[in-house]
């Protein structure tokens, strides 16, 4: 058995003078998943868009079993047997799903439909082959697109961006499932390569450097049925750091374009992890727990959409989780009480007073916030700059007779910039140029600038880097102990436990209870007691 | 070539510029603030036809005032129509001004009988052919509706939600910018602007006619792109669209006077504003690096 192995050495690439990788070295092994670690910005997707073909390094190699590749375009690096799998979906959405796994491979129809469904079976997947992928849930789209990247037989080394960002728990766990299969050895092929196709990892007798295995022997791809193959081997990037423990064998850790550790998982337990990606110690949000105030908002049998007779009551000074599986409900019952979506049923009061916004900005008016969970479609205008999105919600109380003081806006912006340490060099800077902490900092600044009663986020930390979290956290339990009411809505459980005081548990549109610790919120997401 | 640059560079020819560009002008920057928004108007063409038709009845009942405030009124009226089916119907701006530009233009037509109606009172006249300071009534007007929107967008709070509602319209909307009355106050506006740019025409002219400013939009909506606003809503503004009405003025002056053929005249022009466009993308593309 022969197993594969990449080996990236010295890499180092230059966008216009700037450093993105500096002499970064990364093995990858048949069988084994390694995970990539780092901040926006460590270099983390350059690296993995070198090994997919897509950036062309400046200096440093790639080989493949010992021989060197070059790669000048993806489609070199796929006839390499390299796939990576990109953190938006690129599938097709009125196709079928055989259709979208077999995109740009077509074959007569009938071989097509058995291919996609041995791709299917691979993952241990049941979809249907024949539905349109726009009818699937997010979590099988990304496995249809895991499934195109292993419908080429030759398929060898898999790349995964940041494959759970979009996944409920319970689909991650069948993604973990996935992968582990997919390393584990004895996996046999789903199709047969073209005769006479070769890949850049076969060489031809004599030419095999020491240590392989013997010249001539079939790679993975061509590997006869019930013969066994080495397993793929797996590059796995990540935000989330319990992931690694779950699913990667071996990790490595990038700042500023260079390797910071490099090893066995078994040896770099998560906080070591997040020292190497900061280069410092993140200190733990300590969370002194306020005795809450008196109610600000209470919220009796609300309906909008998928969310179905929620009743819960918030106080003043605390920070209120709501947890729960993507597509529980969640998010539609926020933006009903924002006024963001229509109110089926059931009714709210704020402060006492019966309350209901119709749109925005009616709750607005009456002390409300609201950050969204799509910062890019739904909380800034990327395009503009820093100070216009954030006197956005509040742009009126820096106007006089409509004519908008832009010299105070300035200097607002530019010590809220400093206050909240937000990295933008100045209050002019369009806000896409922003990492995507710096732009949650932005949207929650909006909210801070003027009076705030309750404090709505949906998923706080999406896409934000470990260190920019921690601020963010910090942000946010300051405001409630500074007596706001906060409403927080996350799927990701570490986060509630260090941000929530209390936590509601919504299921299939209800709120099926409430629990102080995560372990039982994450119980009862499920299904359990 | 010296027999061009003298008469080019005239101060009479210089005058005959601003002085064609400034209907164009006027709806310009109407024009400007609707795209920022993320829509268009196909119609100020024959919208301003049918204020012109407009305007020569009031003249004839009622004397210059009342003309010049009929034709606002008028042109108002039709961009609140547009603006509740836009704003509020959310129907796309593309298709109800496609649909206005037709309802415009029967009206004026069937209105006016199909004829000219002229003669009108000094002070009407003097809007469009009038000279104040120098320089002909209608440029002071042009200039003086840029310096308005110039500041009203770049300056007010109600500018700044233009530019927020075309940039990101859901993120505007959950900001608590109300993003519905934006949209109507926008082609409120507009309607009020070609309104009174139809009481222009209709004075420069001398008369209410209902074929005048057939392809204006065309003129107008390459002014504004030209002068480098998104068509997509969010950037630009109105500096620009005084370039770029400037720019295409001037071409076609120039051409005039070099004596090119008029057919090719409009391949020219054609031309330039696609290498206008393209320059422009090609510079956003070197500066984002």
């Amino acid at each position: 058995m022969r197993l594969t192995t990449v080996v990236a050495h010295g890499i180092v690439v230059r966008f216009g003078g700037v450093a993105a990788l500096s002499g970064v070295d990364l093995t990858l092994s048949a069988g084994s998943v390694h995970a990539l670690c780092g901040e926006n910005g460590a270099g983390k997707s350059t690296l993995m868009k070198v090994l997919a073909g897509s950036v062309t390094p400046d200096e440093g190699s790639v080989a493949i079993d010992g021989e060197p590749v070059t790669f000048g375009s993806p489609r070199d690096a796929l006839a390499a047997g390299i796939r990576m799998v990109h953190q938006e979906l690129s599938l097709v959405p009125a196709l079928s799903v055989t259709e979208n796994v077999l995109l740009g491979a077509e074959s007569p129809r009938k071989t097509m439909r058995q291919r996609a469904l041995a791709a299917l079976a691979r993952i241990g997947s049941g979809i249907d082959p024949d539905v349109r992928v726009e009818t699937l849930s997010l979590a099988d789209q990304q496995m249809v697109e895991i499934a195109k990247a292993l419908a080429s037989a030759d398929t060898r080394v898999l790349i995964l961006d940041e494959p759970t960002a979009i996944l409920s728990p319970r689909e991650c766990d069948a993604l973990f499932a996935c992968i582990k299969q997919l390393t584990s050895p004895g996996q046999t092929s789903p199709g047969q390569t073209s005769p006479g196709q070769t890949s850049p990892g076969q060489t031809s007798p004599g030419q095999a450097s020491p240590g392989q295995a013997s010249p001539g022997q079939a790679s993975p791809g061509q590997a006869s049925p019930g013969q066994a193959s080495p397993g793929l081997a797996v590059l796995y990037c990540t935000h989330r750091l319990e992931e690694v423990a779950r699913v990667a064998d071996t990790v490595t850790v990038l700042r500023d374009g260079r390797v910071i550790a490099s090893g066995p998982v078994a040896e770099m337990p998560r906080d070591v992890i997040v020292r190497h990606m900061v280069g410092r110690d993140v200190a733990r949000a300590a969370r002194t727990r306020n005795s809450p105030g008196p109610v600000a908002l209470a919220v009796r049998d609300l309906s909008s959409g998928f969310a179905r007779d929620v009743t819960f009551e918030v106080r003043y000074g605390e920070i209120v989780g709501f947890v729960g599986l993507v597509g529980a409900g969640r998010t539609e019952l926020v933006r009903a009480i924002i006024g963001a979506a229509p109110i089926d049923g059931g009714a709210m009061m704020l402060e006492g007073r019966p309350f209901r916004a119709r749109r925005p900005a009616d709750a607005i008016r009456h002390g409300f916030g609201f950050v969204p969970e799509d910062r890019k479609g739904a909380g800034l205008i990327m395009h503009e700059r820093v100070r216009v999105n954030t006197t956005l919600a509040r742009l009126a109380s820096f106007a006089r007779w409509t004519i908008v003081d832009r010299r105070r806006e300035r200097q607002v912006t530019r010590e809220w910039i400093d206050r909240l340490h937000i990295k933008a060099q100045s209050t002019e800077m369009p806000v896409d140029r922003l990492s995507g902490g710096n732009q949650q900092k932005v949207v929650l600044t909006r909210w801070l600038l003027g009076e705030l009663k309750v404090l709505i986020v949906d998923e706080p930390t999406r896409g934000v880097d470990v260190g920019a979290r921690a601020e963010i956290y910090r942000i946010l339990i300051e405001l409630a102990q500074s007596g706001a009411a906060v409403i927080v809505v996350t799927s990701d459980l570490p986060e509630a436990a260090e941000l929530c005081d209390r936590l509601l548990v919504m299921r299939e549109g209800r709120l099926v209870g409430e629990s102080d610790t995560v372990e039982r919120a994450g119980t009862m997401m499920v299904g359990g007691a | 070539m010296s027999a061009f640059a003298s008469a080019f560079f005239s101060v009479a020819n210089l005058v005959n510029v601003a002085l064609s560009i400034a209907i164009v002008g006027v709806l310009g920057v109407g024009m400007t603030a609707v795209i920022l928004t993320g829509g268009i108007d196909l119609s100020v063409g024959s919208g301003v036809a049918l204020v012109g038709i407009a305007t020569a009845l009031a003249a004839h009942a009622g004397g210059s005032l009342p003309a010049l405030a009929a034709g606002i009124l008028l042109g108002g009226l039709g961009g609140a129509f547009v603006g509740l089916l836009v704003a509020r119907w959310r129907v796309p701006s593309f298709l109800v001004t496609l649909a206005t530009l037709s309802i415009y233009r029967g009206l004026a037509y069937w209105i006016s009988g199909g004829r000219s109606i002229g003669e009108f009172p000094p002070g009407l006249t003097w809007l469009g052919q009038g000279i104040l300071l120098g320089l002909p009534v209608p440029v002071w007007v042009m200039l003086l509706v840029f310096a308005l929107g110039w500041f009203v967008l770049t300056r007010t709070t109600g500018g700044r939600w233009v530019y927020a509602t075309g940039g990101n319209e859901q993120a505007a909307w959950l900001a608590g910018v109300d993003t519905q009355r934006v949209v109507f106050l926008t082609y409120l506006a507009n309607g009020l602007l070609v309104g009174l740019a139809g009481v222009m025409l209709a004075a420069r002219l001398g008369a209410g006619v209902p074929n005048a400013g057939v392809g204006y939009e065309l003129d107008v909506i390459a002014a504004v792109v030209v002068g480098g606003t998104a068509l997509v809503g969010g950037r630009g503004g109105v500096i620009g669209t005084l370039i770029g009405a400037v720019f295409i003025g001037v071409l076609n002056n120039a051409l005039n006077i070099a004596n090119v053929d008029p057919y090719i005249q409009r391949i020219v022009v054609g031309v330039v504003i696609l290498g206008a466009v393209l320059a422009d993308q090609v510079w956003r593309r070197i500066l984002r690096l």
